[in-house]
């Protein structure tokens, strides 16, 4: 098909609608400029997150078949996801219940539906650099982001489980890596990728969650990086509004912004700055990027 | 009629238990053709068998069934006691109450019916057995051992010496396998090499080894004692009758940058070179894939160079065929590669090594002289971290086994580490420490308490490089789980001991060969315990690490054993089998040759029968017992119902099921009808 004329099915997530809106505003913003519908999904609800699958197996595959049944009556087969809890937990289910027929049969009960199938979910990492490719994305950057120095984040569920995030590296994946790259920007390589920021235990176990947001800032520090890329709405918030709490408890002394690449993407192929919601994140970013949200 | 006689087993208790043992040969009486039916409590003693045996004589029996244990236990007890007392031992049928019924019952009433079913059975199977004679084929006294490294090299050499002829086929250039590569070894500390190479010298000397080196098997077919072996001589572009081995041309040759197979990737060879400086033989061959000649069509400095013009850029891999009575297959190991561990960044980081790879870089031949540096940057390392059950162990990764070598060469690693470079700190992480061979505890806590190697119990998580004050660190983030503590250490070098794996083609072999093999591609052996260095195939042995991990002393150990097998088999100059094998009635073929066709093993040929005057009236199947192996194929395949398995008739075979539930007999009830 012609990547000009191609139309996902969108499912933003609940994060998207919240605290995340700057990363579903710059992603519909990058997709637009490469000429990518994404219909999102009419009376999409939530997947569930961690909470479901931590309290109810059969809640935590309920959810998302409820929205992969959306995805087959809207008439596609594919769904773009941005979150990658959303892409995780949905791409899980379509492979659970591909051969768990015990399962289908209790999804089917409660949803008071069949459970189709043959939906498959994609993380728009995954449509970036395999659909549209780097030489489209590379032709569509007017301010390149020069000499910026970025370390990609992709935290845990973009890669792990191997059986379920297929489409990057699981020890050092690179995706996004490559992506900065086509935008300009330098992509630094750094030990910290996979590692985990602490997810959700940042409400119940918030002194583990420093630890872990600790670890990853300095490495990120001494990797000279000026800015983290991140493609999943908890890593982001744990990075940028616990770095808060880090500096009052005087831990680190530095600020690193913490931008959704899709944010860093649309800032590359010319999007205004206001568009993006910059304001949006804890630690400022005028600072840091000020030079490329002027240019 | 038949005079079928009976003898039936207490066991002791282990039958009668269970079994109305008097009541089996009160029933058995009954049968007709058994002119004599009797128990007694141990039918193996000496006074039990002379029962049968004078039963035998004095009753004129023409058949024999002894109810009893399996037939894998005393059947050829009693058939040898059969043939004392002048009967032919395949006229003794075993009817096996004890493994098949008395063990694994509890009902005695149901017991015993089920044990005069199955002697019944066998009474009626026995009416119709042949007077069958061992088959005798010759012995090629001549054995075949594959792969050159401390099992190989071991089992050719107590082969020979033992006075028989061997033929040792290596794939690589030269023979000496992984211990040539290694520094020294556990638990004395000597040095490989000095060990090892008098043995391979003694190899290339020996007047009854011949070694095809660079060669590989190509097919093997031929049963025990009379293997047709065929053996593929690479080609390796260099006359070794005329090379004298000066090493002029290696050392002129301009490729000069291809990763050493024998420094395990850490040092450069030529296109044209010798593995190793003590290589056997010490002749080299040229390495087509990089050679200049043959990539880019010029050069031919090498033959230019050589003063005796032994140089042939136009040989041919050339195939030889061998005549052989037994294999012995010690093709070895290898151990999975660093890449297989990107979460060590293994292949990423070219300080994280394996424990082969550390070998070369404490070997006093190896490409840093024996002298400990990093590969990257040259760097004496000041920590160094060693990680056992790198895959072993670990299902995530594929490998459910221990590797066995591991725990003491990391041992003997952070030893040697010690020793060469003072003051420096060992780490060994380790899932949990099996030293157990002779001084092998002992040289584990030496590592531990004399050279201080410092032991952390839990495994390595990841493994990432950071640049701290300017020089690149290994950081390396693991559990301590005695003190449940996470822990991070900086390291300059990492040494995974990664997990050990049959060598690539042990499958393949396998299959030309004919063995069985393992999931993981281990060889099989016959029978874990009792028959440790034989396979299933008869007249094939192994040893070594192609059956299991194992150190030097185990696989030496397994060389002699299987040599000593070998020479059991070459003791005798032909060999008694059994006489199970394919018959054809020459009256019924028609001469399809189906049988032919399936025939696995050539066993078939095509026989004409000629009238008085000589003119051929028909061509019909005939089999060559020495070959048939009693698959039954043909047996089978056959439209005119001409073959037959002997000692397994249809007609022996369909009485026998008769006999479990009938009362009369097959004549009885044929004439009935």
């Amino acid at each position: 098909m012609d990547i000009e004329k191609r139309e996902y099915a969108y499912y933003p997530g609940c994060s998207l609608e919240g605290m995340a809106k700057e990363f579903d505003i710059a992603t519909k913003e990058v997709f637009t400029r490469l000429g990518i519908k994404l219909s999102e999904l009419a009376d999409w609800s939530c997947c569930g997150a961690t909470a479901a699958h931590y309290k109810d197996r059969l809640l935590a595959y309920a959810l998302p078949a409820r929205n992969l049944n959306l995805v087959g009556k809207s008439g596609k087969s594919e769904v773009a996801i941005s979150c990658a809890a959303c892409f995780s937990r949905l791409k899980t289910t379509t492979m659970q219940l591909e051969h768990d027929s015990k399962l289908k049969a209790e999804v089917e009960l409660v949803l008071e539906e069949k459970y189709e199938g043959g939906v498959k979910p994609l993380h728009i990492l995954e449509i970036l650099m395999q659909s549209v490719g780097t030489a489209r994305l590379q032709a569509l950057v007017t301010k390149p982001l020069k000499s910026l120095r970025v370390v990609s984040y992709y935290g845990c569920l973009l890669v792990r489980p191997p059986e379920v995030a297929t489409f990057d590296d699981l020890e050092n994946p690179t995706s996004m890596d490559k992506i900065m790259e086509c935008m300009g920007a330098v992509a630094v390589d750094w030990p910290m990728k996979t590692e985990c920021c602490g997810a959700s235990l940042t409400l119940s176990k918030s002194d583990w969650v420093l630890n872990l947001v600790e670890k990853l800032l300095r490495e990120a520090k001494d990797a000279k990086a000026q800015v983290i890329a991140v493609a999943c709405p908890l890593c982001q918030a744990n990075l940028d509004m616990r770095q808060i709490d880090l500096q009052n408890q005087k831990r680190i002394d530095f600020k690193m912004p913490v931008l959704y690449f899709t944010q860093l993407m649309a800032l590359a192929m010319g999007a205004q700055k206001e568009k993006l919601s910059f304001h949006r994140h804890l630690v400022e970013v005028q600072s840091t990027l000020g030079a490329y949200l002027n240019q | 009629m038949a005079r079928i006689g009976v003898f039936i087993c207490w066991c002791g208790e282990n039958i009668s238990r269970t079994v109305d043992v008097v009541k089996v040969a009160e029933a058995m009486a009954g049968v007709p053709g058994v002119v004599t039916s009797v128990e007694y409590k141990y039918m193996c003693s000496d006074p039990g068998q002379k029962i049968m045996k004078e039963s035998i004589k004095n009753d004129a029996l023409d058949g024999v069934v002894v109810a009893l244990c399996s037939p894998l236990m005393h059947e050829k007890t009693f058939r040898t006691a059969a043939e004392e007392a002048g009967l032919n031992p395949f006229l003794l049928e075993v009817a096996n109450i004890r493994e098949h019924c008395s063990w694994v019952h509890e009902n005695k009433e149901e017991a015993t019916k089920k044990a005069i079913a199955i002697t019944r059975s066998t009474v009626e199977r026995v009416r119709y057995n042949l007077q069958l004679k061992n088959i005798t084929v010759p012995i090629t006294a001549r054995a075949m051992v594959v792969g050159g490294g401390i099992a190989g090299i071991q089992a050719a050499l107590d082969i020979a010496n033992g006075g028989h002829e061997v033929v040792l086929v290596e794939r690589t250039p030269s023979i000496g396998g992984h211990m040539a590569g290694l520094s020294e070894t556990f638990p004395t500390l000597d040095c490989s090499q000095c060990i090892l190479t008098p043995r391979m010298v003694e190899v290339a000397r020996h007047p009854k080894i011949k070694l095809y080196s660079y060669a590989e098997v190509e097919s093997v077919s031929g049963f025990v004692g009379n293997f047709e072996v065929k053996i593929r001589k690479k080609a390796r572009s260099v006359d070794t009758s005329s090379c004298t081995g000066c090493g002029i041309c290696q050392e002129k040759c301009p490729q000069k940058n291809i990763a050493s197979e024998f420094e395990e990737g850490l040092g450069k060879r030529k296109a044209i070179y010798v593995p190793f400086p003590q290589a056997v033989p010490n002749k080299p061959v040229i390495d087509r894939k990089h050679c200049l000649y043959f990539t880019k069509g010029k050069c031919k400095i090498c033959e230019k160079v050589c003063g005796p013009k032994a140089i042939r850029y136009e040989q041919e891999d050339e195939i030889v065929e061998e005549r052989i009575g037994a294999i012995v297959l010690a093709t070895g190991y290898e151990t999975l590669p660093a890449t297989f561990f990107p979460e060590y960044g293994g292949g990423r980081y070219p300080d994280v090594i394996t424990g082969l790879q550390f070998e070369r870089l404490a070997s006093a031949s190896g490409p840093t002289s024996g002298e400990l540096k990093r590969p990257s940057d040259g760097r004496r390392p000041e920590t160094v971290v060693f990680l056992s059950c790198a895959g072993s162990r670990d299902l995530a990764k594929g490998i459910s086994y221990c590797s066995k070598i591991c725990c003491m060469y990391v041992a003997k690693h952070a030893m040697l580490y010690q020793h060469k470079v003072h003051g420096g700190k060992a780490y060994v992480f380790y899932m949990d420490v099996r030293a157990s061979g002779k001084n092998y505890d002992e040289f584990v806590r030496r590592a531990i308490e004399q050279d201080k190697a410092i032991y952390v119990r839990g495994r390595v998580a990841r493994v990432y490089e950071k640049e701290i004050e300017g020089v690149k660190k290994l950081v390396v983030k693991g559990a301590d789980t005695l003190l449940g503590e996470q822990v991070e250490i900086v390291a300059d070098m990492v040494v995974l001991a990664s997990a050990v794996k049959p060598s690539v083609g042990a499958a393949a072999l396998a299959q030309k060969v004919g063995t069985p093999y393992d999931q993981h591609h281990f060889y099989s052996e016959a029978h874990p315990k009792l028959r440790p260095v034989e396979s299933n195939t008869a007249g094939i042995f192994l040893a070594g690490a192609a059956q299991a991990p194992k150190d030097i002393p185990e696989s030496v150990a397994d060389a002699s054993a299987a040599a000593s097998k070998v020479q059991i088999l070459f003791s005798r100059k032909e060999m008694e089998r059994d006489p199970y094998v394919s018959m054809v009635n020459s009256d019924r073929c028609f001469g399809c040759f189906s049988c032919e066709a399936v025939c696995p093993y050539r066993a078939i040929s095509r026989k004409e029968i000629k009238n008085r005057s000589g003119e051929v009236l028909k061509v019909v199947a005939e089999v060559n017992a020495g070959l048939c192996q009693g698959c039954g194929g043909c047996i089978a395949i056959c439209r005119a119902k001409a073959c037959d398995l002997a000692g397994y008739t249809d007609q022996q075979i369909f009485s026998a099921i008769r006999g479990f539930n009938t009362t009369s007999t097959y004549e009885e009830e044929v004439v009935k009808k």
